[in-house]
């Protein structure tokens, strides 16, 4: 049996209200995902797929999907690249069950 | 002006719910700020309710409480690639009235709980996210909000703001949080009518099952998965320390998914329908990652602070137990006609030094320090017990004393018998 499986289909199922146009978490300086880190760790350890490799070593962040975890704050050891807050009061995801 | 409390709680979870709870029931003037849409709109748990914690703050909590299945029985599975070795313990002990542990549903729980708060008299506003401490030199007077003239001050500030506590952190109290130290947790539920959990199960009138996995799962990562039963749904999730995450650069959901298909976990959700894919850290340093727990008109409670027993899965009854502590400290304090200040508040550490919250976290203090270390606790040793039963059972005219023989071949094959005996020895201390 194949396992593969996107995240898409998983975060279809939560609720969500996004802040439209105001991103709770932004990469401090995009050079530095792009040149100085090899690893790119938040590409693959973020639970929501919310960070992808571009092809030319950029990172494109979208934060709609996001579970607020702070994984991607915590893993970023080296760099400590991420600017990390919690949405505003009322916005973001919202567990029916948690 | 703006308006002044006894006491503000940041949070309402399990922790922020005690403290807030306790300190409305002593009348004082409490005001609970909660970011999410309602209590537990952004928490998540497994999620196992101990009664006990609950017991002590709310005595007649089964009467309305949103409750699951009583726990009756619990599995221990060590996981190879395509079978486990486990135990089972299940006891009509655990089916009587009134019951020791429930499953429960956070979001569900958690609006129940702040229901109580405020029949208490403590003043909720959710919606709304704290942006930072108020603070007048060194001490903590206050929050700020994201709602306009947001500024709130207070005697004392309580942060059950959970694990990543944003204000925490931007305060100094506490350092960012090291990946050795957390687990992250990803988990789904899985709907499906009522007689097919209880008949999968072999269970009836309310009663559940928990399991508790190790072993391949976690594909050699420091971590567990779980699978509990609910009313008419099952939870299943696995989590492992972000510090493993990295260094094997593996997708948590990937993680999940495999675990998934795992023969013996596969059949458990056939024709489950899932409703929600959460994700949530865990607190997992224990004692040695404790931040400073209190000062000049600042607590800090619940997994803000670091209090969960990885070992025991015991998270929201500490938070429970730490946030009425910490209420009942503040409550003394405000009594004598005394200031918060970091010496008066004092007294909550020595109390939790007292209680079982310190004292268990004390005792598995060395732990999360020996499976770092010692990863084949999480890879050879489940591989090796899997292979051992599955020659011992298996039948093909080879008798069992060159079975035997074989069996501890392949163990001091994999670890010298040395290795062996000095893990056995490292976690009967631990355990100790
Ligand atoms: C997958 C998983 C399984 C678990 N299983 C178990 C189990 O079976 N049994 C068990 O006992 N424990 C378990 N735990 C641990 C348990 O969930 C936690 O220990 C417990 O929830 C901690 O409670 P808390 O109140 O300290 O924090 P939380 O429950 O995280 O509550 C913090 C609250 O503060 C709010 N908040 C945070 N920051 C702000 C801010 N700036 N402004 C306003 N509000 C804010 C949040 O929205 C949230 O409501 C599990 C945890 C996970 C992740
Ligand atoms: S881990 Fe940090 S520095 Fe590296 S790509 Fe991700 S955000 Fe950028
Ligand atoms: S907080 Fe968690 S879910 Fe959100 S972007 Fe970071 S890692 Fe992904």
């Amino acid at each position: 049996m194949s396992t593969a499986i996107k995240i898409e289909e998983k975060l279809f199922q939560n609720r969500y209200r996004v802040d439209a146009g105001r991103p709770h978490i932004a990469i401090k300086d995009p050079d530095v995902c792009a040149h100085q880190c090899k690893s790119q760790q938040c590409t693959v350890c973020c639970p929501a797929g919310c960070y992808t490799a571009e092809g030319n070593g950029a990172i494109a962040l979208i934060t709609d999907g996001c579970l607020e975890c702070g994984t991607c704050r915590v893993i970023c050891t080296e760099h400590r690249n991420v600017a990390w807050e919690y949405p505003r009061g009322g916005y973001g995801i919202l567990f029916k069950f948690g | 002006m703006a308006e002044k409390f006894d006491a503000i709680v940041v949070g309402a979870g399990p922790s922020g719910n005690a403290a807030a709870y306790t300190l409305a029931k002593s009348g004082l003037k409490v005001l609970q700020i909660e970011r999410g849409e309602y209590p537990g709109s952004k928490n998540v748990q497994g999620a196992i309710l101990y009664a006990d914690a609950l017991e002590r703050i709310i005595p007649d909590f089964r009467d309305d409480a949103p409750l699951e299945r009583h726990i009756i029985e619990q599995r221990m599975w060590v996981l190879d690639d395509d079978s486990f070795v486990g135990t089972h313990y299940r006891s009509d002990g655990f089916n009587k009235p009134p019951y020791n542990r429930y499953t429960i549903i956070r979001a569900q729980f958690d609006k129940w709980f702040s229901g109580k708060v405020q029949q208490a008299g403590a003043l909720l506003i959710c919606e709304t996210t704290v942006t930072d401490l108020l603070m007048d030199g060194p001490r903590v007077v206050g929050v700020r909000t994201d709602r306009e003239g947001g500024s709130i001050y207070a005697d004392v500030v309580i942060l059950a703001d959970g694990v990543n506590s944003v204000l925490a952190r931007k305060a100094g109290f506490r350092p960012e949080l090291d990946p050795g130290d957390v687990a992250l947790a990803v988990k789904e539920i899985h709907f499906m009518p009522e007689e097919v959990v209880e008949s999968r199960f072999n269970v009836a009138d309310g009663a559940g099952v928990v399991i508790e996995m190790f072993g391949k799962i976690t594909q050699g990562m420091m971590g567990t998965g779980f699978l509990y039963t609910n009313k008419d749904s099952i939870t299943v999730g696995v989590g492992c320390m972000l510090s493993d995450f990295k260094a094997q650069q593996c997708s948590p959901y990937k993680l999940l998914e495999e675990m998934k298909a795992h023969p013996s976990i596969r059949p458990l959700l056939e024709g489950g329908e899932m409703k929600e894919y959460c994700a949530h850290l865990i607190p997992e340093g224990g004692y040695k990652a404790m931040p400073q727990l209190y000062g000049e008109g600042w607590m800090i409670v619940g997994d803000s602070g670091m209090f969960v027993n990885a070992v025991h899965r015991e998270g929201s009854n500490l938070a429970m137990t730490t946030g009425r502590i910490a209420a009942e400290t503040v409550i003394e304090v405000l009594a004598a006609g005394k200031a918060c200040t970091a010496g008066n508040l004092s007294r909550y550490r020595a109390k939790l030094d007292d209680s079982f919250v310190m004292k268990d976290l004390k005792k598995y203090r060395e732990l999360p320090g020996i499976f770092h270390r010692n990863p084949q606790f999480f890879t050879d040793y489940p591989e090796l017990l899997n292979r051992a039963a599955h020659t011992m059972l298996k039948v093909d005219g080879i008798d069992k004393k060159t079975k035997e023989r074989e069996i501890r071949r392949t163990f001091t094959r994999k670890r010298s018998l040395f290795g062996l005996m000095g893990d056995a020895f490292k976690l009967w201390r631990a355990f100790e």
